[in-house]
């Protein structure tokens, strides 16, 4: 597989777009060819495949005073594109049209797909582009349209099918699991299903329980698919073009807060690879695993962790199905204590998972029970600060964090 | 071949909503309306009958009766409905359809198949009178009574009935079983256990096919047909297909092979409308009821739908009356039915109807029929043998085909991906 570059996701945001706790304060991030220091700021740094050490970097003192730079700074990579800057909706736009212009066979089926351009607008102006056929506008029949993407799959077809909320696609669980999920097996290997199934979920701001669900944890179980979770704009669209490539059926999970992410991604092409693990932030204290939203609340805690002398190492997992067990492990090899940030429910949840699997294969390497953080075992309130209660927010983090680290 | 109507009639005269002016166009004569269709159910008295059938012959589609219409033309031209050839290999595949699911029955009463298997007895006419009419490259799509849609569709006996035995070289590879018949080569679609799940499948061949002529400009003529029972009619996928398929002008056709039961469950006592040829006009397409113990009747409608689905003009629904003699599966007791029903329609046999017409209209010699029995019990225990001899699968094949790309199964701690670990492939792999 070419040009596999991954990490690096750096993202910019205001806080209206997330339900923390404190500050004003706004992450800025500068571009990868312009790497300043400066104070109150700090650089999501990413990594190349688990080969690269982190040895470059700050080392963290328990000292009183303030550490300018929350995480470690890379080399200036002098040799990359200038990039060009987009909200993460427009990031997986993007890669949807690259893949389209790239393969005819690549197609979108989904509710107001079409001449809406997409609830989230992540498929406007494709039907002009490329016709109604092509991007179809579906009647509400989830079930039969994901059947149907599933059929066209067999027959020869690349088709994206959008649940308009992850939530909706409960009522294509009975095409998901057995047929998705299952016909490559059954037929001994002779249809390939290469659909991608995608559309955001998670905790929004009041959308009420059903509008606010999170299906990694009900889809995990099904044999043969494969589950990613995208959280920048960078790894947005390089899993939508990965997960377009495969052969396997792959559902892209993204989160309805976190569309408008705004990042500066490069000019070329690129893919992230879809069993691959991100390392956001390296350290050497705690590993700090999460995915998707809860990535951000994750970093707004690693700021408070920092000046309080921490050195939290933070890996985005991006890969709910299958785990990148290789740098997860690393991270627990190096650290020995690892908390788990999720925003799925926490019975039987992709960290109850990985809980699970890192208890199995690393438990040599842990010198303090794994803790997961999810959300309460509750339908999502509408109310505000109920909601507010419902996921994990940073100051928990914090928390966590102290109690692991004693 | 002259048929009976011309193959535009039939879209013509199957109005949106039935309408009697129209009906009096059709040169068919209507089946009275205390049509055997119904099926004996012991509580339904002469009095619901009627209200059911509303006595209002307006209102319904055309019961093709070609039978009837043929033996008027018969003497007006002496034109037959088939050639010698298609007399021979619609009886063959008949032949083959019921002896292989005897022999299967045969075969799961001496232990050599396990689970769940359902056999088509009696209801050979349907399969053999829409997929005969069929190219390689159409598509069927079944559900878990599939043994004779793949065997009609071109799959060899001996590739079902090594799946049967759940043999390497069943044609999947053991993976499937009865209830799960694929076949890239044949364009068979599967197999699916759970009834309705197959025909969102069908539906979406369907769009690839007009997908291909469309977007991708190919020559692309490539129908589905998509088999299912009246129990399925229940369900939302078959009316959320229903609409997609009429929306989009897919070309499909859907068939129903109405045998009054769904395992233990009486159709009337499941359906509030039973007949279900009237849910097509529901939707934008032609919904047509046919005696699905003819095999000649069944092929005059497949051809118009297929023809129809051909030309770009959508979906058909055709609803074929039709019967299983056997139980829903090996395992059901079948003691529900009625003897006197099972009597009535044992004897309407498909095969035996569609002998009597052909030697009656001269077309072939017993002798000829005799020898084609023969060939096929001799290729259906050939299926058994090779069956038997063919190994099981090993271990190694346990984590095989789960993904298409087994990259899907990840990294491993060592950082290489999983499937590259040698106990994977030998399948002893923890995953």
């Amino acid at each position: 597989m070419s040009s596999i570059i991954h990490g690096a996701g750096a993202a910019t945001t205001t806080l209206s777009t997330f339900n923390s706790v404190d500050s004003k304060k706004l992450f800025v991030v500068p571009s990868r060819t312009n790497l300043s220091v400066r104070s109150q700021r700090y650089i999501v740094a990413g990594s190349d495949a688990s080969k690269k050490n982190f040895g470059s970097g700050l080392r963290v003192r328990h000292s009183q005073k303030l550490i300018p730079n929350a995480v470690a700074t890379k080399e200036a990579d002098t040799s990359a594109s200038t990039g060009h800057e987009l909200l993460l909706f427009e990031a997986l736009q993007e890669g949807l049209e690259e893949e389209m212009d790239r393969d005819p066979h690549v197609c979108v089926m989904g509710e107001d797909v079409g001449h809406y351009g997409g609830s989230y607008k992540v498929t406007k102006g494709l039907a002009d582009k490329f016709g109604d056929l092509r991007v179809l506008d579906t009647p509400i029949c989830e079930n039969a349209f994901t059947g149907m993407g599933i059929g066209a799959a067999m027959t020869g077809l690349r088709p994206v099918i959008e649940g308009m909320n992850m939530g909706f696609l409960l009522l294509a669980f009975n095409q998901i699991s057995n047929n998705c999920g299952m016909l490559h097996y059954t037929s001994g290997g002779q249809f390939t299903i290469p659909v991608v199934i995608r559309g955001p979920g998670g905790v929004g701001r009041q959308l009420g329980a059903e509008h606010s669900q999170r299906l990694e944890s009900y889809f995990q179980s099904i044999p043969g698919i494969q589950m990613v979770a995208c959280s920048t704009p960078y790894n947005a669209k390089g899993l939508m073009k990965a997960a377009i490539r495969s052969e396997n059926p792959v559902i892209l999970f993204e989160h309805v807060l976190l569309y408008n992410l705004k990042e500066k991604i490069p000019d070329e092409d690129y893919i992230c690879n879809l069993e691959e693990a991100e390392m956001v932030r390296p350290g050497e204290h705690i590993t700090i695993l999460t995915y998707s939203r809860m990535r951000y609340h994750v970093m707004q805690a690693a700021k408070t962790l920092v000046n309080k002398g921490y050195d939290p190492e933070v890996i985005d997992i991006r890969s709910l199905k299958p785990f990148d067990l290789h740098t997860i492990g690393n991270s627990v090899k190096k650290t020995h204590r690892v908390l788990i940030v999720e925003e799925c429910m926490r019975t039987g949840g992709i960290g109850a998972s990985l809980t699970a699997a890192i208890n199995e294969n690393f438990h040599d390497y842990l010198d303090a029970p794994v803790m997961c953080l999810s959300s309460q075992d509750v339908p999502t309130p509408y109310a505000g600060t109920l909601e507010e209660w419902t996921v994990v927010q940073p100051a928990q983090i914090v928390t966590a964090v102290e109690q692991l680290c004693q | 071949m002259a048929t009976a109507f011309a193959p535009t009639k039939l879209t013509a005269t199957v109005p949106l909503h039935g309408s009697q002016e129209n009906r009096l166009l059709l040169p068919i004569r209507l089946a009275p309306p205390s049509s055997s269709f119904l099926g004996s159910t012991r509580s339904l008295t002469v009095n619901s009958l009627r209200r059911l059938n509303h006595s209002n012959a307006t209102r319904r589609s055309p019961v093709v009766a070609v039978q009837e219409v043929v033996k008027e033309k018969q003497s007006a031209n002496n034109s037959l409905l088939i050639t010698k050839e298609e007399g021979l290999e619609l009886y063959e595949d008949m032949i083959l359809g019921r002896s292989f699911e005897d022999m299967c029955a045969q075969m799961y009463y001496r232990g050599k198949m396990f689970g769940f298997v359902h056999l088509y007895n009696g209801q050979e006419a349907v399969s053999t009178g829409f997929i005969k009419l069929l190219t390689k490259s159409d598509s069927v799509v079944s559900t878990y009574r599939d043994h004779v849609h793949a065997l009609s569709k071109g799959v060899s006996a001996r590739a079902v009935m090594s799946e049967l035995f759940g043999k390497v070289t069943g044609c999947c590879r053991g993976q499937g079983g009865s209830m799960h018949m694929f076949s890239k080569e044949h364009n068979m679609l599967g197999g699916f256990a759970f009834i309705g799940e197959g025909i969102p499948v069908a539906t979406g061949a369907a769009f690839s096919s007009k997908y291909r002529r469309e977007v991708l400009k190919q020559d692309c003529e490539d129908v589905t047909v998509a088999f299912f029972g009246d129990g399925t009619c229940n369900n939302g996928q078959f009316y959320e297909c229903l609409n997609m398929a009429a929306l989009y002008k897919l070309p499909i056709i859907f068939v129903v092979e109405n045998n009054l039961w769904a395992i233990g469950m009486s159709h009337l006592r499941a359906t509030s409308d039973p007949e279900i040829w009237k849910k097509g006009p529901a939707f934008g397409m032609p919904g047509v009821h046919v005696d699905g113990m003819d095999v000649l009747k069944v092929r005059e409608v497949a051809k118009e739908a297929v023809t129809r689905a051909r030309r770009g003009e959508g979906p058909t629904l055709v609803e074929c009356e039709t019967y299983r003699f056997r139980g829903h599966s090996l395992a059901d007791p079948d003691e529900l039915r009625d003897a006197a029903e099972k009597a009535k329609y044992a004897a309407r046999d498909p095969i035996a109807a569609l002998k009597k017409y052909l030697i009656e209209n001269k077309l072939v010699k017993e002798a000829e029929l005799k020898s084609i029995e023969k060939k096929i019990d001799e290729l259906v225990e050939e299926a058994v043998e090779f069956a038997d001899a063919s190994p099981q699968p090993g271990r190694s094949q346990l984590l095989e085909n789960v993904f298409a790309d087994p990259k899907g199964f990840g990294i491993g701690p060592d950082g290489r991906y999983r499937c590259e670990d040698p106990k994977f492939t030998e399948g002893t792999a923890q995953v």
